[in-house]
């Protein structure tokens, strides 16, 4: 089993629902990183995700786009990201998932990353502008090496699609909850509820929902219908207002663990 | 030769649909919308009749006999699409991809913009048919085609200024691309060069072949042969796609794309993809770009803003490889004195985009037979570059 597997399973049994928190690699700093995903997981959070930065991210709003340009202005690199969740995880053992564009990937080389991020205690791979269509090469390499691919599905998505990701993606499913970029505002909650059903009829997979979820309450309302909640862009804008960051980002994540808890 | 893409969307390695999972029914919708349109005689004859009677199709093909004189080697032959209506061959997309937008029952159009004629081409097919539109472009590029962007605005086009990266084309896609995810169920995203993720280099190559059929029919009327070189500018590589594709299989007609190499490649300003560049992905394709060792697009710079971007489209990159196409660039130099030499010979103000290929025409021709035929793609008219050029000669007007 692995290591995200073994934490929806004991979710699971405890009647909690995932929190799944995001935040950019390297912005301000890869040291700085390393201690807010410490304070992210005390404080919570059930799984880590990192922001690789991209030049170019097509599915970011305003506040990731501007982290990533701050990561990459602090010389941020694939594999300085690598190095540090090496040393992360000597600390702990929080579930850690990169989202990283699939150049980021590419250049690296395909074998090389999964060989690479699987050995430094990665466990999963979320790669926005990477469909099933375009996983064929990578995905045999990370099953291999014991990395989990996410895949990802939209409220566009039609029902061969929905079988076709449930098939394919490992650890969990990432249903983005609305037609848009991170950062956007969720207002159909009612229609997440509804798709979230849908994609369960395929798979046991646990289906956790990200974008547009900024606040306890939009992540209680989701974490009612989902195995997850994913919280990306007001995390980020807890880190880009700078002052006492790591007080901030934790007691956010204690009030958002809080509203996936059983009622 | 195979007919490509696949039905992937790949041309050999290069192509794909890298792009979020939101957008991949719409891309569905659209290789489906074209399929069918493609097989449908009402289309092609709804296409055919806007070409002819609104764009002013065909554009004729031009024998340049003083600046054939002047550099003293090949006959050289100018495929007018700056006779196009709106001064450029982006016409022939927009007007094909509006029809298109209106059998998919959509009511709103974005797009993006470099060089301002993409835009404009959209945002006059947008008109044409009653159309929302809303133009995506670099605050860079409004700055240097200032009076493409109050054109959009005189077509009723709302232009979005892009303040991200770079400032150009480049994010003027990323934005575009966000509208799209953003707004996919409603609004059809004309994409303007055969850039994109699949269907979009096929549909666009496919609207823009009407050149090379065109230019074909001309040369065999006019010199009853074909031609030795085709030679066309490169940005994503439309109007050069749209004039070689009708002579692919003509093995002895060599083609030769030129890329924007910016103020040299030394210096490391320049958009000369295929001089530098190594194969990734941007904007939803796998082709040859400009990147670091860490996979990040690097900045591009060229005196044209239709050149200055990072990638190329995958066709390209396809042909390149194998070495049915050859690809050079002219420095930002090199295309202001073709665009003044052009101007003086022949009284054709080219595009600064255009100016390139006409940069490398004056280098090859000399070295050609007096019986051997070039023809090269007068992509765009120099109308829109005219403040441009004269800030670069120091002249205020």
């Amino acid at each position: 089993m692995s290591r995200l597997q073994k934490t929806f399973s004991a979710l699971h049994a405890r009647h909690e629902k995932a929190l799944i928190a995001y935040i950019m690699a390297g912005d301000p700093s890869l040291e700085e990183t390393e201690s807010y995903v410490r304070q992210l997981s005390e404080a919570g959070a059930d799984v880590i995700e990192l922001g690789v930065p991209f030049s170019d991210p097509i599915a970011d709003g305003p506040v990731i786009q501007q982290a990533a340009e701050r990561a990459l202005r602090s010389g941020t690199s694939l594999k300085k990201i690598l190095a540090t969740v090496r040393s992360l995880r000597m600390k702990t053992q929080v579930p850690l998932v990169l989202m990283a564009y699939y150049n980021s990937i590419f250049r690296y080389g395909e074998a090389a990353f999964c060989r690479d991020a699987a050995a430094a205690g990665v466990d999963g791979l979320i790669v926005p502008d990477m469909p099933t269509d375009e996983a064929g090469t990578i995905h045999p390499l990370a099953e291999a090496a014991g990395l989990d691919v996410i895949f990802l599905l939209a409220p566009t998505s039609p029902s061969e699609r929905q079988s076709r990701v449930a098939r394919l993606s490992r650890g969990f499913i990432y249903y983005v909850s609305l037609t848009g970029i991170t950062g956007a505002k969720l207002t159909d909650k009612v229609d997440v509820e509804k798709k979230v059903r849908e994609i369960r009829r395929y798979t046991k997979t646990p289906v956790a929902v990200g974008f547009g979820i900024a606040t306890p309450d939009d992540a209680r309302q989701v974490a009612r219908v989902a195995d997850g909640v994913i919280v990306g862009s007001a995390l980020v804008k807890l880190v880009a207002e700078g002052g006492q960051v790591s007080d901030r980002l934790a007691s956010f994540t204690r009030s958002l663990k809080a509203a996936t808890l059983p009622a | 030769m195979t007919l490509l893409p696949d039905s992937r969307g790949r041309f050999g390695a290069f192509g794909g649909r890298y792009v979020p999972e939101t957008l991949i029914p719409a891309l569905d919708e659209l290789a489906r919308a074209y399929e069918k349109a493609r097989r449908d005689p009402k289309f092609k004859a709804e296409l055919d009749y806007y070409l002819r009677q609104y764009v002013g199709r065909p554009t004729s093909l031009y024998y340049a006999e003083r600046l054939t004189k002047k550099l003293g080697g090949a006959k050289i032959y100018l495929k007018r699409e700056d006779l196009c209506h709106t001064g450029a061959h982006k016409i022939n997309n927009a007007i094909g991809q509006v029809l298109l937008t209106r059998r998919m029952g959509k009511k709103r159009v974005i797009a993006e913009t470099g060089a301002g004629q993409h835009g404009v081409a959209v945002a006059t097919a947008a008109a044409l048919f009653g159309l929302q539109c809303d133009v995506y472009m670099g605050t860079e590029d409004m700055e240097r085609q200032a009076l493409n962007v109050f054109r959009m605005r005189l077509l009723g086009t709302t232009v979005k200024p892009v303040n991200a990266g770079s400032r150009t084309l480049k994010d003027a896609i990323s934005e575009a691309m966000r509208d799209w995810t953003t707004n996919v169920r409603t609004t059809h995203y004309i994409l303007g060069s055969v850039l994109g993720a699949h269907p979009y280099p096929m549909l666009i190559r496919d609207f823009q072949a009407v050149i090379g059929k065109e230019a074909r029919k001309q040369i065999m009327q006019a010199e009853g042969k074909l031609p030795d070189y085709l030679i066309a500018c490169v940005g994503g590589g439309s109007n050069a796609i749209g004039l070689f594709t009708a002579f692919l299989k003509d093995k002895k007609v060599k083609m030769v794309g030129v890329e924007a190499g910016g103020l040299g490649i030394e210096s490391g300003k320049h958009a000369a993809r295929f001089a530098t560049g190594s194969v990734g992905v941007l904007h939803g394709t796998m082709t040859y770009l400009l990147q670091d060792d860490d996979g990040q697009i690097q900045l591009t710079h060229s005196v044209s803003a239709g050149l200055d971007y990072a990638a190329v489209g995958p066709e390209h990159s396809y042909y390149k490889e194998r070495e049915r196409i050859a690809y050079t660039y002219a420095t930002d130099e090199e295309a202001m004195a073709a665009f003044d030499l052009l101007a003086r010979t022949e009284g054709l103000m080219p595009a600064l985009e255009s100016a390139h290929a006409i940069a490398y025409v004056t280098k090859l021709a000399p070295k050609l037979k007096r019986n051997q035929i070039i023809v090269a793609n007068l992509s765009g008219r120099g109308d829109k570059d005219v403040h441009q050029v004269a800030r670069i000669k120091g002249v205020s007007l």
